[in-house]
């Protein structure tokens, strides 16, 4: 698509966000968390869906958040980054010299 | 004009919301949804009894035992808290120190991984204050981008690469670590305790010193600015 094409869509959907139930995308934003952690009400969850089901962009950005999410949590939390190779003997033994002092 | 009233009646008709991608959709969300809010992975069975008594009464062997089993967790969530190295080796006495001191009061009620990792998690966040930037970095540019009508800029994913396929590469793990180093230190805390050691938000507003709004919105920039530093992984543009 050509940036001009996609002002175009902007402005289209600039002008769609502003009828009633609609949101726009910024403020698609500031519910992203509550919706995450379900805090919304059922209204605004209608609101927050709708906007979801026009907007390709938003569509798009949530599902990157949260794959972004879950790649984070399952990466950190993996075997191998939760423990390094070997036991830190060094500092076992200033733990264990800490523990008789 | 009329092509602008057409889009306008298509987009927002009903039948196109409840019939369009809803299902897909919908399942997918359902899907990642999880990720919020599992409960702590590690959890388990109190240490038996004897091996406790042992450990209180400051048995030499079982303490070396003790230490040896639980050092290595310990430090990577200190380290994860903490990018130096060495304050994240200071966590970790000061969490033992607190864990002998405290074993005669511990009732074997909680599991004791988790009250250790209580612990660890409260001596490193003491140490990050300590450390603590006196200015917050700027986050601003990893955030996402709207236009004058409020309209997200958002170059369209024309591949995407799931968790699980990231997964099976041997390098995502190290590659998403460094991104996430890459996050200024007062949000990648936040992030670093809801999301990966699973406190509450208000256990994290707390510990942190903040309102829980504030630790809200500092999560979810984190998460805004991580995703877009994971970005090419994500779009299959990058390992
Ligand atoms: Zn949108």
């Amino acid at each position: 698509m050509t940036a001009s094409k996609k002002t175009i869509k902007r402005r289209i959907h600039g002008v769609m966000f502003k009828l009633p139930l609609m949101i726009t995308c910024n403020e698609f934003e500031d519910f992203i968390l509550a919706y995450l952690e379900d805090e919304l009400s059922s209204r605004e969850r209608a609101i927050f869906k709708m906007h979801l089901s026009v907007c390709r962009e938003c569509r798009e950005y949530l599902k990157a958040y949260e794959a972004s999410m879950e790649l984070t949590k399952a990466t950190m939390t993996s075997e191998e980054t939760a423990l390094p190779e070997s036991v830190p003997e060094d500092l076992v033994a200033a733990v264990l010299a800490a523990r008789k002092g | 004009m009329r092509l602008l009233r057409r889009r306008l009646k298509f987009d927002t008709s009903s039948e196109r919301f409840e019939a369009g991608f809803g299902a897909d959709f919908e399942a997918s969300l359902q899907r990642s949804v999880p990720v919020v809010n599992t409960s702590l992975p590690e959890k388990e069975e109190p240490q038996k009894g004897d091996e406790l008594a042992l450990l209180r009464a400051g048995d030499p062997a079982a303490s070396s035992n003790f230490v040896r089993d639980h050092i290595s967790w310990m430090l990577a969530v200190a380290r994860r808290i903490l990018r130096d190295a060495g304050h994240a080796e200071d966590a970790v006495q000061n969490a033992f120190a607190s864990i002998f001191a405290g074993l005669k009061n511990f009732e074997g009620r909680a599991a004791l991984k988790t009250w250790m990792h209580r612990i660890v998690v409260n001596e490193a966040l003491a140490i990050f204050r300590k450390n603590r930037p006196q200015k917050d970095e700027s986050i601003d540019e990893l955030l996402p981008v709207f236009d004058d009508n409020g309209c997200r800029i958002e170059a369209p994913w024309a591949s995407f690469e799931t968790p699980e396929s990231l997964l099976q590469k041997s390098q995502t793990t190290d590659r998403v670590a460094e991104l996430i180093e890459k996050l200024p230190d007062s949000y990648r805390v936040v992030l670093v305790l809801r999301d990966i050691e699973e406190m509450a938000t208000s256990e994290v507003a707390e510990a942190l010193g903040l309102s829980e709004t504030n630790v809200k919105v500092r999560l979810h920039r984190a998460r805004a600015a991580l995703k877009k530093l994971l970005e090419p992984l994500i779009r299959g543009q990058e390992l």
